[in-house]
């Protein structure tokens, strides 16, 4: 029972990742898209972790702990590449 | 199925349609929000609790073992970093939209 409601949640991440992309293709300016990429990370993390949890592969939960550092050291580097223009300072 | 057991699947099936819910609002606000800052402040705070309650129910559902552990650090690390994130792409959405104009 519970097995059904973590695959349905799923699911309906996996859906809602996929409307968030809209703002991340179209969107006006770029801060608009690293802030839909940084959803996006989030959301993918989580989904890393419930498909762990549904497979009983316990090992894939460290995936998402390193899946989530890139996301945030990505989107410090977007950010401080819109502030200065370059990265080597 | 005894009453820990009903219990345990009640709060379980609340935290995760809180979850849920919370996601929804954030990526309605992503999509549908006029500008920059009115869109970070709807995905920020709705993203960090609906990871937050989602991962909680499963911490729930797992018991006290290894992986739910495991679970609590990937939690932690993204209370950690989501709003450093916030603060900075805020930061810089500032200063690319507003301080280059006056120069």
């Amino acid at each position: 029972m519970i097995d059904v409601m973590v695959l349905v949640v799923t699911i309906i991440l996996v859906l809602l990742t996929f409307a968030g992309l809209y703002r991340a293709i179209v969107g006006p300016t770029a801060a608009d898209r690293i802030v839909a990429i940084n959803m996006i990370s989030t959301k993918v993390s989580t989904i890393i972790v419930l498909i762990a949890i549904l497979t009983r592969q316990n090992s894939f939960v460290s995936v998402a702990l390193v899946y989530a550092l890139i996301g945030f050291v990505a989107t410090i580097g977007l950010a401080k590449l819109l502030i200065k223009g370059r990265l080597d300072i | 199925m005894n009453l820990l057991e009903i219990i345990q699947f009640i709060f379980i099936a609340l935290f995760l349609a809180g979850g849920i819910f919370f996601y929804m609002v954030g990526v309605l606000g992503l999509l549908r929000l006029p500008d920059v800052f009115t869109r970070m402040h709807a995905t920020t705070k709705c993203d960090t609790m609906g990871a937050g309650l989602i991962l909680i129910a499963l911490v729930i559902w797992q018991g006290f073992t290894y992986v739910s552990l495991n679970i609590l650090v990937v939690l932690i690390f993204i209370w950690l970093t989501n709003p450093t994130a916030a603060h900075y792409i805020a930061k810089s959405a500032y200063i690319s939209l507003y301080k280059n104009e006056e120069k």
